[in-house]
């Protein structure tokens, strides 16, 4: 189907189905029950899946294929955002426009910091490119907010305000981004028994955008270009002695991952029409590093996964206070619930950040292909199939190249 | 040109702290090969270090003072710390005023300490990994450091002030023979700097003129040959992991009373001094301290108001803007080796 062979048809109908019924999948508990608090069916939530679910497959193309790590992925988000959020207030709050132009202002800029990171590679590439991100942070905080020049907003962030211009809006359209009039933020809900799911408008209008944007990564990996970008990762200087100029290959990935880094952007700002500098700064750019690894780099689910990962503990574990730790271990004598409280604490609630850390070291150090690899050692272990693993000691073989998506 | 003098002078404090945080980035990835995000976690680490010492010294018991009453008419409490009932009040007042460069006794081991399980525990498994996996592993570490911190002393920032005889300014000026309150210059600033060149000549002291640090200058230029001569590089490595990681420390105990210590000081620390290292050129140790002298200073002199109005926000982006440059035109920095991380 479209190109695709019959186990990329599979994953993409499985992403497919997983996105298109989230609101069912991720509210498994009923409304009012104690695991309520578990589900994450709620439309800012799921939005938040899909838009660094993008963002992820983005980066991957770039660092899953080339192995280029860039560490100023954000500064493409944050501009995306930027040039979305300019789009509401100068002309309409539809968001196809405004998506439009996020994605092609990230495309000049990456085109533009790619051409000049790029002609360094190794930890020098990833210098150059957090340096132009921390330059854009900082300008976009502060000198692009002065009275005669207002590019940003500064820390308020940019956003659109009752005197804004909005050429082409008109007072029948709702007053929040829209699609030619469906509100981003009209949500159908239906209750059945216990349980009730929000089906919410941005939300389908993301995943409709993540699975095009999937299958276009799918696309990508099983292409001439996307094997020239996997013989770069494996040996850039072998390519070279065989004659071929790689650098315009890295920059095309460059740039194509900038643009998923806008289209993130200007979704996130369609969703929710502000933008602010702290999108652009370098713990946001480390933080869908953190993504792609814990899901698998190179992988083409694992950075949906991650993403998914991250995003869902980042809020459900943020949510648990020791009132519900209380609640989970009253079944224990008291002293030892006190006990168990006071050793879960510090992971819960403010304490997430720490649970991560630890969370991504243990996946760099025992499963260096993050969640996808692990998934298939799971899968491998119920087959009951006993494989041993290429050994990779030997510094005169080439490296093989690294977990390549099947 | 006194002003030149003064942007100078105010670029030294934290040119030093650049130069401490990529000396000890440098020794760690000359050494080991090794590129260690969790760095600044160290140095964050030092500084808390010296909140740690200041606690403890402050430890006092309550006594009631029957002669006088607090507002409640209640017996005053007077608290009176462990310290100065030990040794005096005079002796022991003047012991909790230096808790700071106390500090610095306390955080050798400690840094020495941390350095050790560090390498030992983790560090020592990824030397055949990739540098984006080492890089990823001890991003990772930081996290989980900063987060601990934050845990046991909180998200704010904690005073940790000087001693008060090096507390105040001096005029820098006058000595020299400029006018009067011409180049006034904080007193702890000044001890800052020359405590951090005694460190960086302690350090090139030791891998200059001792066999120890002859064998690891060898075994920088080339580890197996020094291994097949049966030394032990291993075992040495590690005590420069130890001795980078009390460089950080050092640097971040002192630190502390230019600014007050809290838990994310180390990241916002840790991506000038990857800058540093890499404008100075990776692996090279003359480079980084270079570098981060220069990028201090270059940081004080574009903050002055001519260049902010001259260029509005070059302040902030100077570092790096004159990274990019510097990348683009030397590709290995400013001293760096060939061959170092070029794959």
């Amino acid at each position: 189907m479209l190109g695709l062979n019959k186990k990329d048809t599979t994953l993409l109908l499985v992403v497919a189905v997983l996105t298109l019924f989230a609101p069912f999948i991720l509210n498994p508990f009923p409304t009012d029950s104690a695991m309520a608090q578990f589900n994450a069916g709620y439309p800012d939530l799921m939005q938040r899946f899909i838009i660094f679910g993008i963002f992820a497959i983005g980066f991957n193309i770039l660092f899953g294929l080339t192995g280029y790590l860039s560490f100023g992925h954000a500064a493409f988000l944050g501009v995306g955002s930027y040039s979305a959020v300019w789009i509401f207030k100068l002309f309409t709050y539809n968001v196809i426009p405004a998506i439009t132009l996020s994605v092609v202002i990230a495309a000049i800029f990456s085109l533009i910091i790619g051409f000049v990171s790029l002609r360094r590679s190794g930890i020098y590439f990833s210098i150059l490119t957090l340096a132009f991100a921390q330059m854009s942070f900082a300008l976009a905080y502060s000198v692009l907010s002065n009275p005669k020049f207002n590019l940003t907003n500064g820390e308020t962030g940019l956003q659109v305000y009752a005197d804004d211009p909005q050429w082409f809006h008109r007072d029948s359209l709702p007053d929040l981004p829209h699609l030619f009039g469906l509100s981003m933020n009209s949500t159908y809900t239906l209750d059945v028994g216990a349980w009730r799911f929000d089906f919410n408008a941005g939300y389908y209008l993301c995943a409709v955008i993540l699975m095009i944007v999937f299958f276009l990564a799918i696309r990508i990996f099983r292409s001439p270009f996307g094997m020239m970008l996997r013989a770069v990762k494996s040996n850039q200087q072998r390519m070279n002695y065989t004659g071929l100029n790689t650098r315009p290959y890295t920059l095309a990935a460059f740039v194509i991952s900038g643009m998923y880094a806008g289209l993130a952007g200007g979704l996130m700002a369609a969703m929710d029409p502000l933008a602010g500098a702290e999108r652009m700064q370098w713990t946001a750019s480390g933080e869908v590093v953190l993504m792609a690894i814990l899901g698998g780099a190179g992988t083409l689910i694992g950075p949906v996964l991650g993403a998914g990962f991250i995003k869902y503990f980042e809020n459900i574990f943020s949510k648990i206070n020791d009132t519900v730790l209380h609640s989970w271990f009253s079944f224990l004598p008291d002293g030892i619930e006190d006990f168990m409280v006071f050793i879960v604490h510090p992971f819960i609630g403010k304490g997430w950040h720490l649970t991560l850390g630890l969370l991504f070291m243990l996946v760099v150090v025992f499963l260096p292909g993050g969640l996808v690899e692990g998934g298939q050692r799971i899968a491998r272990l119920l087959k009951g199939k006993k494989k041993t693993p290429p050994s990779d000691g030997e510094d005169h073989h080439p490296k093989k190249p690294p977990h390549v998506a099947e | 040109m006194d002003a030149f003098l003064l942007q100078i002078l105010n670029g030294l404090d934290k040119g030093s702290a650049y130069a401490l945080i990529a000396l000890g980035l440098t020794l760690i990835f000359g050494t080991l090969g090794v590129v260690n995000f969790a760095h600044g976690a160290l140095f964050m680490i030092g500084a808390f270090c010296a909140v740690t010492v200041q606690r403890i010294l402050n430890l006092s018991f309550e006594t009631l003072d029957l002669t006088q009453k607090d507002f409640l008419g209640n017996p005053l409490k007077i608290k009176t710390p462990y310290i100065e009932s030990w040794f005096g009040q005079d002796i022991g007042a003047a012991i909790i005023d230096w808790s700071v460069p106390l500090a610095i006794l306390f955080a050798i081991p400690i840094m020495v300490l941390i350095g050790f399980v560090m390498e030992r525990g983790l560090i020592k498994h990824f030397y055949k990994r990739e540098h984006a996996d080492q890089i990823l592993v001890t991003f990772g570490l930081a996290i989980v450091l900063q987060e601990v911190v934050k845990y046991f002393f909180g998200a704010n920032p904690i005073q940790t002030p000087e001693p008060s005889a090096l507390r105040g300014s001096v005029d820098l000026g006058m000595m020299i023979g400029f006018q009067v309150n011409e180049i006034v210059y904080p007193i702890w600033r000044l001890v800052y700097f020359f405590f951090s060149v005694t460190i960086i000549a302690g350090i090139f002291a030791f891998l200059q003129f001792t066999t120890f640090g002859m064998v690891v200058r060898a075994g920088m230029a080339d580890r197996e040959t020094v291994g097949l001569l049966g030394i032990n590089i291993d075992r040495r490595f590690t005590i420069m992991f130890g001795v980078a990681s009390a460089v950080a420390g050092l640097a971040g105990v002192m630190y502390g009373p230019l600014n007050p210590p809290n838990y994310h000081m180390g990241m916002d620390f840790l991506v000038l001094s990857f800058v540093v290292v890499v404008v100075g050129g990776m692996g090279s140790l003359p480079g980084a301290v270079l570098a981060g002298f220069m990028l201090g200073i270059l940081e004080s002199f574009a903050s002055t108001t001519w260049a902010t109005t001259t260029i509005p926000g070059i302040n902030q982006i100077i570092i790096y803007l004159v990274a990019i440059i510097i990348l683009l035109t030397r590709p290995r920095g400013l001293m760096g080796r060939k061959g170092v991380m070029e794959d």
